[in-house]
């Protein structure tokens, strides 16, 4: 069982890898102005950023490259009225059918540490740029490629499943509750896929936000079973911090990355959801 | 003919059973919905939905919506996911209005909504546990839920109340078959 500590550091290595503002981040998160919607057109605002304490702007924001919205019929939707300010990042979306929304920033980064002349030497940034970027007789390679997935989802009117089709790359949520029907005092039952297959064994932590007015992190810890399936119970209406970090060999050998003494491939999800008093 | 006796009064049986059977689902339900009068900075009456569910809090019918009916555009709609569990059971999968339950928002006071135990959705309920449920929520004020359990058929008159204590008053649902 890892301890909320190493979940820490791993997050931060994580996140520092992929985040070329350099921060040194804790919780990557998208907060939607609200996940249950009537009425015709309504819009959406969603929030970016990386933080400590959840949900607060605090830290740094989140950078929108990468971020996609996931209309119900599977398009992928404009994203409006984009901003970056200090602390966060900010959008609108414009939400015009009817249905089931997911918002999503995707990031893919290499991690690499080698010796040059008896020096260390790290690269951060992109696996396509990683050959190119490092030098000829460099020595003890160790190498690690990230995949973060961050998500959001949203819906007007009647929910709907089209954007739960997994995409079959890194760490997945696939929602057997819909992840807009969850209400406190129910259990909701969530599987997880590592690229596309299920992960099973993988420690879910679930934190409630508002950690700012609370002594204590309230954290709750679930371990996948072999479907890669776990059940959440709701203690408490609110909005709610999802994170799961799985590590393997990678499948494919990077260009620059050949000789490498050490591969790892780490893939990460996170998920804002809310749940509501019943 | 004699033999043509039994079957006459077997006849006259049936249909006494359904007269019966009649007057017994012709229960005449009444809801009465007390709005309570609120001193508040800002009062805007509330979207209250009024529906039918089973023993198992399952969805079985709308009885009434009220709501910003008359704002342009369906504006008012903008708010119906505000009656959270009306919402989730029902409303996200409606294209409101809906003629025969959509109505106005309703000034604070007793409101009677008075239905015919012989049309629908009464007269297609199974015999079992049922509730009245009532659910109202205030633009910026609160949300609350109200059940009135009851059981179907009603054979004898009854009155079955329940209390709100902050956006819903006395909720009364009356029987008189």
């Amino acid at each position: 069982m890892k301890t909320s500590g190493f979940h820490l550091g791993l997050c931060a290595l994580l996140l520092a890898a992929v985040m070329p503002l350099g921060a040194q981040a804790h919780r990557a998160w998208l907060l939607p102005s609200s996940t249950v919607l009537s009425g015709d057109e309504p819009w959406l605002t969603v929030d970016a950023a990386i933080s400590n304490d959840l949900f607060y702007f605090e830290h740094q924001p989140m950078r929108l490259d990468g971020v996609s919205v996931l209309a119900p019929d599977g398009s992928s939707v404009k994203l409006e009225n984009a901003g970056t300010g200090r602390y966060r990042s900010t959008f609108d979306v414009r939400l015009e059918q009817k249905g089931t929304y997911k918002v999503v920033r995707l990031n893919e980064g290499l991690f690499a540490s080698y010796q040059v002349d008896g020096e260390t030497q790290r690269y951060r940034g992109s696996a396509d740029g990683f050959a190119s970027a490092v030098p000829a007789g460099a020595t003890d390679l160790r190498v690690t490629l990230t995949r973060g997935r961050i998500e959001t989802f949203v819906t007007a009117g009647a929910p709907t499943t089209e954007v739960f089709q997994p995409t079959g790359v890194g760490l997945e949520l696939v929602p057997v509750t819909h992840p807009n029907d969850l209400f406190a005092g129910e259990t909701a039952e969530f599987r997880f896929l590592l690229d596309g297959k299920p992960a099973a064994a993988l420690e879910v932590v679930v934190i409630p936000g508002g950690i700012r007015y609370r002594d204590q992190l309230q954290e709750a810890k679930y371990v996948t079973d072999s479907d890669g399936l776990i059940r959440i119970e709701w203690p408490a209406p609110g909005l709610y911090w999802l994170n799961a970090t799985a590590e393997s060999a990678p499948t494919a050998v990077t260009p620059g990355t050949e000789g490498a003494a050490e591969r790892r491939e780490r893939a990460s999800y996170a998920a804002t959801l809310e749940v509501l008093p019943l | 003919m004699p033999d043509s006796r039994p079957f006459k009064s077997a006849r006259v049986a049936v249909a006494l059973a359904l007269l019966c059977a009649g007057s017994v689902q012709a229960a005449a339900p009444t809801v009465t919905i007390e709005i309570p009068r609120l001193s508040v900075a800002e009062y805007h009456r509330p979207y209250t939905a009024i529906w039918l569910e089973d023993g198992a809090q399952r969805f079985v019918a709308n009885l009434a919506v009220w709501y910003d009916v008359k704002q342009p555009n369906k504006k008012g709609n903008e708010w119906l996911k505000d009656m959270r569990q009306w919402w989730r059971k029902s409303g996200r999968t409606l294209d409101m209005p809906v003629d025969g339950i959509s109505g106005a928002t309703r000034p604070p006071g007793e409101h009677r909504l008075a239905f015919d135990g012989n049309a629908a959705p009464w007269k297609d309920l199974a015999p079992g546990e049922y509730r009245l449920v009532v659910e109202a929520a205030r633009e910026v004020g609160g949300r609350e839920l109200i059940a009135v359990p009851f059981r179907w058929p009603v054979e004898a008159p009854q009155r079955l109340e329940a209390s709100g204590e902050h956006e819903l008053g006395k909720i009364v649902l009356e029987f008189t078959p």
